[in-house]
Order: structure tokens, then sequence, then C-alpha cells
């Protein structure tokens, strides 16, 4: 779906950036780098979660500290860092140069990333801690 | 007057890039809420991005150096096991011990009250949650600086960079009032 802001209906709104002389925007990296965040926090809500529910997870996590001492939360937040990076690439190279229906990115992105928080809240991640 | 090593981190990681961070939001949301249609004169617009969008990628930058400061070289001094798995270490103490009672031992242990919700609760959630403050301000950073005076025409947008820029910095004060509440609580010393 094409985006219901061009630059002349943005003119039409805010008549003082018109002498701005500003480029089109299509909103697909706008979409893209907002998506990508929400994967990000997405993703370190799972592994929260993962690391407390499987040893073996937990264990994994650990192995990022470089021996530093950070325990598995090196690797729950550098792996959720590449998650969100690698993301951020790929929706950018699919989404450049092209208008998307904000509407849905931004209702995906606030559902993906409320979930993520949720992983991150201990009464929640807690609760799928393994035997 | 004089700081230890571990002190002087603490320091820079919470007092100096995490209070940074947060002071900074609310100039980075009058800047953000004021990008509205009649508001500002071209030359105004002009002077006013340019000012934001300096302000909101150091704001960026600084969140990622709170939390990886915080993570790579405070954490690690927190969370030490050096009194053993019943905390025996930590029995007759006031106060965390370098060599023998960590910051988190120390709470776990209950020697000095009920302390173990601050780790168990604060310190959990703290560690996990703050790390959402550099992805999201990074974000809207990004979006600022792709948009740049558009956003004044498209309220939705400005909308949701704000509710990033505001989550940013919630999840940034979790962080920061957990990180202050038990360095009261147990110091690292």
């Amino acid at each position: 779906m094409k985006s219901e802001d061009t630059v002349e209906q943005d003119y039409s709104k805010a008549p003082e950036i018109a002498e701005l002389g500003l480029e089109e925007r299509p909103d697909g990296p706008g979409a893209a780098a907002m998506l990508a965040a929400a994967i990000g926090l997405f993703a370190l809500g799972v592994l929260t979660v993962l690391a407390e529910a499987s040893v073996g997870i937990h264990d994994w996590l650990e192995t990022w500290e470089f021996g530093q001492g950070v325990g598995p939360l090196a690797g729950k937040t550098i792996v959720a860092v590449i998650v969100w990076l690698v993301s951020w690439g790929a929706l950018a190279l699919g989404l450049r140069g092209k208008d998307v229906d904000l509407k849905r990115w931004i209702w995906a992105s606030a559902i993906l990333g409320i979930l993520g928080v949720l992983g991150t809240f201990p009464p929640i991640f807690t609760a799928f801690a393994a035997e | 007057m004089e700081l230890s090593q571990r002190e002087t981190w603490t320091i820079i990681h919470g007092m100096l890039a995490g209070a940074l961070f947060l002071l900074a939001f609310a100039g980075g949301l009058a800047g953000l809420w004021s990008l509205r249609p009649g508001f500002l004169t071209p030359t105004a617009i002009k002077e006013r991005m340019r000012r934001l969008y300096v302000g909101v990628w150091v704001m960026a930058a600084v969140a990622w150096i709170t939390v990886i400061s915080g993570t790579w070289i405070v954490y690690p001094w927190y969370r030490a096991k050096l009194a053993g798995d019943t905390y025996a270490g930590c029995a007759g103490f006031s106060l965390p011990d370098a060599a023998a009672c960590s910051p988190r031992d120390f709470l776990l242990s209950n020697v000095s009250g009920q302390t173990e919700g601050w780790h168990s609760f604060g310190m959990e959630w703290k560690e996990h949650v703050a790390w959402m403050a550099p992805i999201l301000a990074t974000a809207v950073a990004f979006i600022v600086t792709y948009y740049g005076p558009r956003l004044i025409p498209r309220s939705k947008l400005r909308a949701v960079a704000i509710v990033m820029f505001v989550a940013a910095f919630g999840a940034a004060v979790v962080g920061g009032a957990f990180g202050a509440f038990i360095n009261k609580v147990a110091p690292i010393v």
C-alpha cells in the first residue's frame, strides 16, 4: 500500500517546510528501523525466558562472556543486538525506496516490543524456570 | 577525597553516562514535541533540526556507553560468587566486601534485612530492560534524521518517534532507579 504522505501533501499540512526544498522520503526505511528495534526487544525478551527455561541455552548464552564474568547476560544482549542489526539490515534492504502502510508496521512493532518487555520482567521469566 | 577504581567506574556508568541520558531526555522530548505544523518558522526549523539531530544521536551513543560499561565493567563485580552457595562468607557483614561477599551475595544472603528482592526483582529486571534503551534511542535517532522536518506534517510518525523515545527513557529509568537503590543497599566496593 502506498504511503498517504507525499511531499505535496506534507507542504499543504505544514506550508512552513515548503521553502526547505525537501526530497521525497518513502516510508520503507522508517518502517524497517521501527520493526527492527521491536524485533531486537522481542529477541531480548525471548532469550531471557529461554535462559531461564533451559539449562542448555543458559550455558550457551554464558559462553558469550569471554571470561569476563558477565554470565548469560552477555549472550542475551549480544545475540539480541545481532538479531536487531541483522533484521534492520535485511528490512532496510527489502524496503529501500518503497512505501508501506505504516499503520500495520506500527502495530506489529508495538506487539513485538511489548512482548519483549514482558519477557524481561522477572515475575514472568522466572515462571518458566527449569526445575 | 579518594575513589577506588570500582567506585570510579560506577560513577562513570551511573552518574555520568546514565544521568546524562536521563537529563537530556527532557530536551529531546521538547524538541520532538514542538515539531508541529504552524509552530516554527523555516529558519527556526533548520536550527531546531540541527540541534535535534545532534541531541538524539548523542543520546543514543550515551545509552550504548551506559549499558556496555554497566554490563561488561560494573556488573561482573556485582555478581561475583565469593560467599559460597549458602552465602556463609557474608555472615557478620553490614556491607558487601570485595574479597568475601559481592553485592549480589550480600543481597541474597539477607544478612542485613530482607534484601533478596533487590536482586531477584530489581537487578534481574534492570540488567535486561536497560538494554532496550539504546536500541530504541538509536531507532529514534535514525527516524528523526531520515524524515527530518517531514515529521512536522506527519503527526502519526512523530507520535511513534515520541512513544519510542519515551519507552527508551522508561527503560533507562528502571535501570537508573534500581541501580541507584541497589548501590545504596549493597554498594560496589
